[in-house]
């Protein structure tokens, strides 16, 4: 046994060729190998990689789909964002637990099979979305989860399984510049090539290499980084940095190599616009990236895939083996000397926080992913501490229809300050969830026309981390002068509850947060417990005022975005829709969270009692 | 040494690449602080150290000292904050500090007296936090850990060793030891390591030796730490001398 392991994990180490950056992507195949992650499979890897067992320990604690528990065969994962929950998650978990007779969150005694939630899936648009294994199923039902069980019982490996459970729809529901492009694999990488031929040659600086003296040298970069300065293109991961600004801080970084990394961990809750551009657009995402290794002198990319798809990981690598194949990869890229670029693909493990560009880079390099202390930014510090563009899946689509078409015909589209397009992955109470591309100015009153919403509450745009708006405020618009998003489009209709709405983003940056901060490891965690205390019937206007607290707190010192917008969601539901918090409040200044009668549940539980006496009732508590 | 920037309006010299912390207590300016040590490099996870330059705040053992810089610090609303971390560090873990051995050398316990945190003002966690008695001299109580990681940085850098690292993440982030077992006793660790000495509350404890300074005598018992940070913090001459 223990034989066996040494023999797989000395397949794995070797397969990732020694490197300790690959730490992450080594625990993944010993998870996906052996179930979990034994305390042997630690000391091996320590072994072989020189690193200490326990800061392995630390990297495989902090993602959620490494497990150091227990082994279990299948792990099946309810997604749990609130489209999730609108779509009946919960029934459909308490059901399969049921048929598997298993408690949520406990591995069976067999080690058999796991019923637990995780965050968002990306599947909002076709859900409850799930994962065994890692590999994503839509549209849970009833009937799904019979044939799921069924198949867990009999042991039949995932990768076994009928291949109609896992078919997972694009749902484009409308396109434009963007999505409707008639770009042929090359065609930006071309254009970028030939533009700007005739311009004086830039002099290469004395102290750069022969190689980068050579790209730089070639006028192609310089004209093509002046288009992308020129489209006023910014970043489409919801900051909206502006991307010419970003590769040019890159490109004039002094140190080499640089880096290119795609961000295709999109964790936003309601998000999924990255998993249909990554299955329909694939070429266009790595074409952006090679555009950009041309405009920053770059011979090495990679692309972070959240690991919820995993699913897409071999698509993705045929994609690059044709690109390869066809000489828009590698060495030489269209004939072009000098001009190398390759791009490798790194997959994630369970983590929002990953996200943000420098825990994506940390997470890159192999370890927890922790925000980093900026300055210094990833443009001269990234990736191996190394200069480094990190841009979201959108952006680098956009940069190869810029290279291809140029600045002015990609500003001619959308508002002043927010060029081009943006995708929205719509959710929720709507006739037809999906992704819509739209020029940036669109209303929020158009979307919701187009998507078959009727009777909307409210909509919650970009994510928890953005802004929930209710009905007076529906002709804003999604642009970065109003609505900035990263495409998230929740909608809500009358007949929801929007605390709840409130309660489950809570639950999700307390499940998020990377502990690395107090304010946010500790905050996010009180600001849980509180709704779960109001939720409980047991809030009081001083828990109201201690949401407001933790609010400032947060907005003051978290170490990065995600502490700062936690309380967001709370506050606006609580702006614009108080009496459904009010409701639920105790009228009085205080009442403790601690609850006497509660605390007895596990006695009662052992005991198998549930009677009267059993009880501490609400006079005897006082 | 010309390059200044001021703190709370009086003028702070520094030196390049020091933060503003640093050029901060080498000026004999004290700013509350936790997790910053003086001989380690800052990382800015506690956030005690935060500070307000115009809109924005940030941790002060972390941003980089530059000329001009306008920093506000001993103000009600960057002393609030501190409370309601130091607050949310008690909360978060479980500290009884009449019966800790710590008690008078805690910095924890010292910050708290100094900003008048008088109690932990939200619910505590309780959580369940086993201690780790398995090694000969050395005691683990993770009941007290906060978390400011630097025993993992100490261990690391200073002994060679990487006793300790952190795992898990949120609120069930954890101290954990080098060894299979997970018990110290399994580790290489020493009485004489960095890391032993280092923590700055009561989770690493060496056997044998409690209450041998009677409380009352202690070091923060002495002198608060607004005081005793401003000692321990090196100094340039330069920086000496602006102090009187």
């Amino acid at each position: 046994m223990n034989d066996d392991v040494r023999a797989e994990l000395a397949a794995i180490v070797a397969r990732h060729g020694d490197d300790a950056t690959r730490l992450v992507q080594m625990l993944r195949d010993v998870q996906d190998a052996l179930h979990w992650i034994p305390p042997l499979a630690i000391d091996e890897l320590a072994e072989r990689l020189g690193l200490p067992r326990a800061r392995i320990e630390g990297v495989a604690g902090f993602y959620a789909f490494l497990h150091t528990d227990a082994p279990c065969r299948y792990r099946v994962l309810f997604s749990d964002n609130i489209t999730d929950r609108m779509q009946g998650n919960q029934e459909l978990m308490a059901y399969l637990c049921e048929r598997l007779w298993v408690e949520p969150g406990r591995v069976s005694e067999d080690g058999l099979v796991c019923v637990d939630t995780t965050s968002c899936t990306g599947l909002c648009d076709q859900g409850p979305g799930l994962l065994v294994n890692g590999w994503a199923i839509p549209r849970a039902s009833r009937a799904v989860l019979d044939r799921i069980a069924d198949l867990i019982v009999a042991g039949q490996p995932v990768a076994q399984w009928p291949a109609d459970l896992f078919v997972i729809d694009d749902n484009i529901r409308r396109s434009d510049m963007l999505l409707g492009h008639d770009l042929m694999p090359g065609d930006a990488l071309r254009a970028a090539l030939t533009r700007g031929a005739g311009v004086d040659a830039e002099a290469p600086a004395n102290e750069r290499s022969w190689r980068e003296a050579n790209v730089h040298a070639a006028p192609g970069p310089l004209a093509t980084l002046e288009e992308i300065k020129r489209s006023n293109l910014r970043g489409r991961g919801g900051a909206g940095f502006t991307t010419g600004l970003k590769w040019e801080a890159c490109r004039n970084a002094p140190a080499t190599p640089r880096y290119v990394v795609c961000n295709a961990d999109e964790g936003e809750p309601g998000t999924f616009k990255d998993r249909v551009l990554l299955t329909r657009q694939a070429d266009l995402v790595f074409e952006g990236m090679t555009v950009c290794a041309y405009v920053i002198g770059a011979r090495h990319g990679l692309l972070y895939l959240r690991g919820e798809y995993r699913h897409l990981l071999r698509p993705l690598q045929a994609v690059l083996a044709r690109r390869r194949a066809a000489n828009l990869l590698g060495t030489g890229i269209l004939g072009v000397k000098g001009f190398d670029f390759d791009i490798d693909l790194h997959l994630g493990a369970g983590a929002y926080v990953c996200g943000e560009e420098s825990a994506l880079i940390e997470s890159l390099e192999g370890k927890r992913g922790i925000p980093r202390n900026r300055p210094p930014y990833p443009v001269t510090h990234g990736y191996l501490q190394k200069p480094t563009t990190v841009n979201n899946v959108e952006t680098f689509c956009a940069a190869a229809l810029i290279a291809r078409h140029g600045g002015d015909w990609y500003r001619a589209v959308g508002t002043a300050k927010s060029a081009g397009t943006k995708l929205l992955s719509v959710s929720g109470d709507c006739a037809r969830p999906g992704i819509y591309e739209y020029p940036f100015g669109v209303t929020v009153r158009q979307v919701l026309a187009d998507c078959g919403a009727e009777d909307t509450l409210a909509v919650q745009i970009s994510g928890p981390s953005g802004v929930c708006i209710a009905g007076d405020e529906f002709d804003r618009r999604i642009a970065f002068e109003d609505l900035a998003t990263a495409g998230a489009f929740m909608v809500f209709d009358r007949s929801r509850d929007l605390f709840e709405v409130a309660r489950n983003f809570a639950h999700f940056f307390a499940h998020e947060s990377c502990g690395f901060c107090t304010p946010c490891r500790v905050g996010t965690s009180m600001l849980k417990a509180t709704m779960d205390k109001i939720a409980a019937g047991q809030g009081t206007q001083y828990d109201l005022a201690e949401i407001e607290q933790l609010d400032r707190v947060l907005h003051q010192s978290a170490h990065c975005g995600l502490g700062h917008t936690a309380c967001n969601p709370t506050l606006d539901t609580l702006k614009r829709f108080r009496p459904t918090f009010e409701r639920r409040l105790k009228s009085l200044d205080f009442v403790p969270a601690f609850d006497l009668d509660g605390a007895l549940a596990a006695a009662r539980r052992m005991t198998g009692r549930d009677d009267a006496g059993a009880h501490l009732s609400a006079e005897l508590e006082r | 040494m010309s390059d200044t920037f001021l703190l709370d309006g009086e003028e702070v010299p520094f030196a390049p690449g020091q933060s503003v912390l640093q050029a901060a207590l080498a000026a004999g300016r004290y700013i509350p602080h936790l997790c910053y040590h003086p001989e380690f490099k800052p990382h800015g996870s506690c956030k005690v150290c935060t500070v307000r330059i115009g809109r924005r705040t940030a941790a002060s053992c972390t941003l980089p000292a530059q000329a001009g810089l306008e920093v506000e610090s001993d103000c009600d609303e960057m002393n609030d904050l501190r409370r309601t971390l130091v607050q949310m560090l008690f909360a978060e873990g479980n500290h009884f500090c009449p019966s800790c051995e710590k008690s008078g050398n805690c910095m924890l316990q010292a910050l708290g007296a100094d900003l008048g945190v008088l109690t932990a003002g939200f619910r505590h966690f309780f959580p369940n936090r086993p201690v780790d008695a398995s090694h000969p001299d050395i005691l683990l109580d993770f009941n007290r850990c906060i978390l400011c990681e630097l025993c993992v940085r100490a261990s690391c850098e200073v002994d060679e060793k990487c006793v300790f690292a952190l795992s898990g993440r949120g609120i069930d982030k954890h101290l954990v030891v080098n060894a299979a077992s997970g018990r110290l006793a399994d580790t290489d660790i020493a009485l004489s390591d960095k890391a032993v000495e280092v923590c700055p509350v009561g989770v690493i404890l060496k056997k044998r030796v409690g209450f041998a300074t009677p409380i009352g005598e202690r070091r923060y018992d002495r002198r608060p730490i607004s005081a005793q940070a401003l000692d321990d913090a090196p100094r340039t001459a330069q920086n000496a001398s602006v102090r009187e």
